[in-house]
């Protein structure tokens, strides 16, 4: 018994530390390659290209991000795509934390027709939806530009919101709710200064996703753009010439900008706890 | 009355949303598949079925190689992210979330510019093949860009954090006590994965598979930009029949067909999961 039980772990010690030592050096080329094109990106936004073409290394220069917007097409789209995400993101925020709550802490009648129709807005690809969408707006005779850009944003963001949204309210106790309003809060009392505050982490945890998916969204904007451009839209159609630098920078300030954000919303939620 | 009345007021707004702007115009996309005529002179529903044979007959290759490459990049990604997953949940330690982290980062640089990022990284006399070709390691005629690998490999690139994410939350919910468990039993270490923790992380695969393999046969942006022209998907065919020829009969049938080949696909997996795990998981 004695001889097993020594001789069990010594062996598993000696082949678990290599296997740890191979999945750790794996774990981390894998961050690597993740991180290999974003690496190329900044960089070659610090070089010193002449003209539009930003193809070989040519010398270091931080000149782009002085000269950030000097492309006027390429700044309207930057800024087509940042009010773009602020809007959707707000309205997707609103609509999908009112969904999440009524799944979260009440049981109706359509409760399983909704479940299906998010799952499948979450699910289905977005080449179908942006095809769709544009069918529609199509056959009504809209034209397509920014507000159809919005409408489509809210319509694939508000679902992932409501998902987030609802499993924070299914971990509350619904006795603290009841427990204000006996205690003589109003429904909308009760819910500004007990529930918001509850589930607020998750709301903005929505948000950021909204804000996120919204930025970055190509394939079903593509569909519904008309003729105004966003940032990935504007890229998709220069690069036949060439990428300029600034859409390296900004890319990488939109790079700096998300992590700050994400790390700021996790040392807040840290901080909460 | 009141409390009675409240899930539905607030499920009203979001719900009409999603009912005005993904419902139906789902309805009138199948609505547009069975119609005939032209922009100039509008359509009109005719029940024209024949826009389905049409569109199956035209445009199988790229249906099939659609399917085929999302297959090949899904695989890629289950065999790529397993390990890592398998590493933050069960060594990782406090740093989990570091690299949780590490592997979403990506997602912080515009898709579209991330594919463009590697067609620059791999190109014929790029920063990567022409000093290998310089070095006479490679032919010099030799070149990744616009092959079916290097879409799969784009793919795979672009939805690996999909994959890892829902097996480390599988695997994070297994209980080391289980696999002690086995250990005491006798099972060797090989042994206690296959028998033990193996099955429990494929709820975790299963979702991962779910959230790859929709978007990666549905993508047209990596065969556009990393496949050249002969590696057209159908992505690209929907989208070129949509903006370019304004066909809209023929591209709602075979963006409905591709709907239906996914969606079975989806609701299969969903039944045999239950729908709330799988939205969960698809949340987190």
């Amino acid at each position: 018994m004695t001889a097993t039980t020594t001789e069990r772990p010594a062996r598993r010690g000696v082949r678990g530390r290599w296997g740890d030592r191979l999945l750790y050096g794996y774990t981390w080329l894998i961050i690597v390659w993740l991180f290999l094109p974003i690496g190329v990106m900044i960089a070659f936004g610090f070089n010193d290209a002449k003209g539009r073409l930003n193809l070989t290394w040519q010398g270091f220069t931080v000149k782009w991000y002085a000269r950030l917007f000097s492309v006027p097409d390429l700044t309207t789209a930057l800024v087509n795509s940042l009010t773009i995400a602020v809007v959707a993101t707000l309205c997707s925020t609103v609509l999908g934390t009112l969904i999440g709550l009524a799944l979260g802490r009440y049981r109706f009648r359509g409760q399983g027709s909704l479940n299906l129709v998010q799952f499948a807005a979450i699910s289905a690809p977005e080449t179908v939806m942006g095809a769709s969408l544009l069918s529609f707006f199509v056959q009504l005779n809209v034209g397509r530009g920014y507000w159809t850009i919005v409408i489509a944003h809210v319509m694939f963001s508000l679902s992932f919101v409501a998902v987030t949204v609802r499993s924070r309210v299914l971990t509350l106790d619904p006795a603290i709710d009841e427990a204000a309003r006996d205690l003589g809060a109003g429904g909308w009392t009760a819910f500004r200064l007990v529930t918001l505050p509850m589930i607020f982490p998750a709301v903005l945890a929505g948000a950021l996703l909204a804000f996120a998916l919204s930025i970055d969204d190509f394939i079903i904007t593509s569909f519904n753009s008309g003729s105004t451009l966003t940032f990935p839209l504007w890229i998709w159609g220069a690069q036949k010439n060439g990428l300029p630098p600034q859409v390296n920078v900004m890319g990488t300030l939109i790079f700096v900008a998300g992590i700050l954000l994400a790390v700021g919303n996790a040392l807040m939620a840290r901080r909460r706890r | 009355m009141r409390r009675r009345l409240a899930p539905y007021l607030l499920v009203l707004p979001g719900g009409l949303w999603l009912a005005v702007f993904f419902v139906v115009p789902t309805v009138v996309m199948l609505s547009f598949s069975l119609m005939q005529g032209d922009v100039v002179s509008g359509f009109r529903l005719t029940w024209h079925w024949q826009n389905y044979t049409d569109a199956l007959s035209a445009y199988d290759d790229q249906l099939i190689r659609s399917l085929v490459y999302g297959l090949f990049a899904t695989a890629a990604c289950i065999v790529l992210a397993y390990p890592v997953a398998y590493w933050i949940a069960f060594r990782g330690g406090a740093r989990k979330t570091t690299y949780l982290f590490l592997i979403l980062l990506p997602f912080f640089v515009s898709f579209v510019l991330r594919t463009f990022s590697w067609k620059f990284l791999l190109a014929d006399d790029g920063i990567v093949l022409s000093p290998l070709k310089d070095a006479g390691l490679l032919p010099q005629d030799f070149h990744v860009i616009a092959t079916g690998f290097a879409v799969v490999a784009g793919l795979t690139y672009n939805y690996l954090p999909f994959m890892v994410l829902p097996i480390y939350v599988a695997l994070e919910r297994v209980d080391p006590a289980m696999i002690e468990a086995a250990q005491d039993l006798y099972a060797s270490p090989a042994q206690a994965f296959a028998r033990v923790v193996f099955p429990l992380s494929l709820p975790g695969v299963f979702a991962g598979v779910l959230m790859t393999f929709v978007p990666v046969s549905a993508d047209y942006v990596n065969s556009t930009v990393l496949g050249g022209t002969n590696n057209t998907m159908i992505g690209n065919i929907i989208q070129n029949l949509y903006l370019v020829n304004t066909d809209y009969p023929e591209a709602a049938a075979l963006s409905f067909t591709l709907m239906a080949i996914l969606l079975v696909g989806i609701f299969l997996y969903a039944r045999a999961l239950g729908t709330e795990d799988v939205l969960e998981v698809a949340a987190r």
